[in-house]
């Protein structure tokens, strides 16, 4: 017993941070990350998940978040700090719904075994101890499961608004009641099979539903990147405090060591460096900025520390014009939500009526009562548009889940039915036609010893080249030589001592080409050439598009040198320097001649663009403005997942209709049918379930859809 | 007839304890990371030398 107080002590002080390390693939990673960081001190425990490419470190408060995600890196792994999961809670709505689920099918399920019993000709004292029996698994069960339902058409009905959620909660409450009624009076009907069969299928349409968007949800944060939340101040006094973003203010001096990323605009006022301000212009190339240069919210700072003099906090910075751009664009996508929110408003008063309806013209025909109220909550169940709610997203889930496999992301349903109709295809160059990571193509002409001293300097750098230059190399599995004295000279590259020799990997002395890197030892120097490399497949994929009937062109803000480039590589037209207005622009005029564009891109400068595109989809690789404004998001080096994704849509369009057609069908049948009164609760509740079934088996043929 | 008195139950009981069952699995997180469940077989421990 004596070993558990300090590891309940030690356990109350520890922190758990979460991590996003997209490149966990098998079974060998997960060992290699859990292992590794188990010999780190201060770190009690790290548990990976690999369903979500996430890693959970519970952790001494001494470590911070950034000192973990280099332990990481030093793994072999990139990683991102995850905010404190914003996601969780939404999480928790769905699981509410799937032990409601649970819940109601284990109420269904024996009461239908005792049901059958009744319906083979059960009399007498056998058939009220079942009903009784059903009663008391049916009021605790319905009590349980409906409460989603019940709390939704509380929450419309003290509005004075009415939604789907009423006429289900009054036709459950309506059948529960009666069947009550029927088991205290010993009479020979009740229908709590029918009530909890009802909550049953619409719950399980519910947690589809939910399962999807949290599926897309956690998909999308797992790649989201960290930005900058605040600044080390300089006091007048020269003293250094923390300060978040939010409280940031004009004329204050913000330390920014290398390697961070601004918090907001201003001048630089002390120091120089090169900044990657590829989310900004989507250009891969580091900018030199100096003294009196403006440094803008969101680029990051790669070689050395600079003190920049606030001019735009929050709201004003750059970063969030274009945010706003990107907000205004996205407004008019809302109409497909509102449109089938008017629908509802209207389709629910409508079943309401009808049933009231039933209920007076029977009364009045003589039914009596008893009669007449069952007629009533036929109507009601039978009404229910389960089939028509599940026709859309049954089909979508299934639908998403096959292309997720396939590595695309849709992030909600209405992508869907947006991607089916584009007819345009306007694509970004840099991240999106190109990997937008430079990888040499000449490390051959490195020996083993340079490649380990190269490996060794571009590992301590944070420039892209570096990062390219790393990654070509760990390829090779090359190891690091070992290296003393390792310094960062701005704008020129990374020096170091081996064996009493100085070694350095930099700018290379003669070469117009900013994509090249040249090694010195000793004296000696080899240049190291760097191709941002065009993706795999992209002619295929543009092709494909083609067949699909989506003529494409490229629009980037890169100089048109490397932009003709690639464009005469796919044979495509293309606009070089185009600003994020000028996107926009493309895509208006684009719009109002008539055409449904879909914008493939990723920087943040594609962010207005993106959203105001019919529908958008951007690479893994783009930054989080650009997977924030994208519709879906493809993880693949390949571009093919944009012509799949197309094709499943209008696929899926397809699946759509024909479950519209035969849900209506299905009403149209069944609502007369109900209103004569020739429909019992039960088979109302039967004949529901059965059309929710075929919907939702039309839709499973989705399935295979994007093989 | 005297069976039912004795069936019932019993089937209720065996539904009820895979509810609950169910419950536990979500509520100690057993559905969190299905793809690494089945991952994580593969690795190789060190057994200790006994």
């Amino acid at each position: 017993m004596n070993a558990i107080a300090p590891i309940s002590a030690g356990q109350s002080r520890s922190i758990i941070s979460r991590f996003a390390v997209p490149a966990i693939r098998c079974a060998g990673c997960i060992s290699k990350i859990e292992n590794g960081l188990s010999d780190v001190p201060g770190i009690m425990s790290s548990r990976v998940n690999f369903s979500t490419k996430q890693v959970a470190i519970t952790h001494l408060p001494e470590l911070d978040d950034d000192q973990l995600r280099r332990k990481i890196e030093t793994l072999g792994f990139e990683a991102q700090i995850l905010a404190d999961n914003p996601l969780s809670e939404e999480k928790g709505s769905t699981d509410k719904l799937i032990r409601a689920l649970a819940v109601a099918g284990f109420g269904m399920m024996n009461i239908m075994l005792l049901s059958v019993s009744v319906w083979s000709g059960a009399t007498g004292v056998t058939r009220d101890l079942f009903h009784w029996l059903s009663a008391l698994i049916a009021v605790p069960v319905i009590a349980y499961s409906g409460r989603p339902f019940f709390a939704s058409a509380a929450m419309a009905l003290r509005y004075g608004r009415t939604n789907m959620d009423v006429p289900i909660s009054i036709g459950i409450l309506l059948a529960t009641g009666l069947s009550l009624y029927e088991t205290a009076t010993g009479g020979a009907h009740a229908y709590f099979d029918g009530a909890v069969m009802l909550l049953f299928f619409l719950l399980a349409g519910r947690v589809l539903d939910g399962m999807m968007r949290d599926r897309a949800r956690e998909g999308i944060g797992a790649l989201l990147k960290q930005t900058a939340p605040g600044a080390m101040v300089l006091d007048e006094d020269d003293k250094t405090r923390w300060v978040a973003a939010k409280d940031l203010l004009p004329e204050m001096r913000m330390m920014v060591a290398a390697g961070e990323s601004l918090a907001a605009d201003g001048v630089i006022i002390s120091g120089s460096s090169s900044f990657d301000c590829s989310l900004m212009t989507g250009e891969s190339e580091p900018q030199p900025r100096g003294k009196g240069d403006m440094a803008l919210a969101g680029t990051l700072n790669l070689s050395s520390p600079v003190i920049v003099q606030v001019t735009a906090t929050g709201e004003d910075t750059s970063v969030s014009d274009i945010a706003r751009l990107m907000d205004e664009a996205g407004q008019h996508r809302s109409f497909y939500v509102r449109v089938a929110d008017r629908a509802a408003r209207f389709y629910a008063p409508a079943v309401h009526s009808l049933a009231l309806l039933a209920f007076a013209y029977w009364m009045f025909a003589g039914a009596g009562w008893h009669q007449s109220l069952l007629i009533a909550v036929a109507v009601l169940i039978i009404t229910c548009p389960c089939a028509l709610g599940l026709a859309v997203p049954a089909a979508q889930v299934v639908a998403s889940g096959a292309l997720l496999r396939k590595g695309v992301m849709v992030k909600d349903g209405s992508a869907l039915e947006r991607l089916a109709d584009v007819d345009y295809a306007l694509l970004d160059k840099t991240g999106t036609l190109t990997l937008g990571r430079p990888t040499p193509v000449n490390l051959e002409d490195l020996s083993l010893s340079q490649k380990q001293i190269t490996l060794a300097l571009a590992q301590a750098s944070r420039h892209p080249i570096s990062k390219g230059i790393r990654s070509g190399l760990l390829a090779l599995d090359i190891e690091p030589a070992v290296l003393d004295d390792i310094q960062e000279l701005p704008g020129e590259g990374m020096t170091a001592n081996c064996d009493g020799v100085k070694v350095m990997l930099g700018k290379p002395e003669k070469s117009e080409d900013h994509l090249s890197s040249q090694l010195t030892v000793d004296g000696e120097s080899v240049v190291l050439q760097l191709q941002d490399e065009i993706r795999p497949d992209a002619s295929e994929a543009i092709a494909k598009l083609q067949t699909l009937g989506l003529p494409a062109s490229i629009i980037s803000g890169d100089n048109i040198r490397s932009v003709s480039l690639v464009s005469r590589t796919l044979d495509i037209p293309a606009q070089a320097g185009a600003s994020p207005q000028d996107k926009v622009e493309a895509i208006t005029r684009l719009t109002t001649s008539g055409h449904k564009v879909l914008m493939v891109g990723d920087g943040l400068n594609d962010g207005p663009a993106l959203a105001a595109a019919h529908v958008s989809i951007a690479p893994g690789s783009a930054s989080d403005v650009g997977q924030q404004a994208a519709d879906a998001v493809f993880t693949s080096e390949s571009l093919m997942p944009v012509a799949l994704s197309i094709k499943v849509a209008r696929r899926t369009m397809q699946i759509v209709h024909q479950n519209f057609a035969l849900a209506i069908g299905y009403n149209i049948i069944a609502v007369p049918l109900a209103l004569t009164g020739m429909v019992t609760p039960l088979i109302a509740a039967i004949a529901m379930s059965l059309s929710s079934l075929i919907v939702v088996g039309n839709a499973l043929r989705l399935n295979g859809a994007a093989n | 007839m005297s069976g039912l008195a004795i069936l019932i139950p019993v089937a209720l009981l065996m539904g009820l304890s895979g509810l609950v069952f169910f419950f536990w699995a979500i509520r100690n997180d057993q559905f969190d990371d299905l793809d690494g469940a089945a991952q994580r077989v593969l690795i190789d421990e060190e057994d200790e030398p006994s």
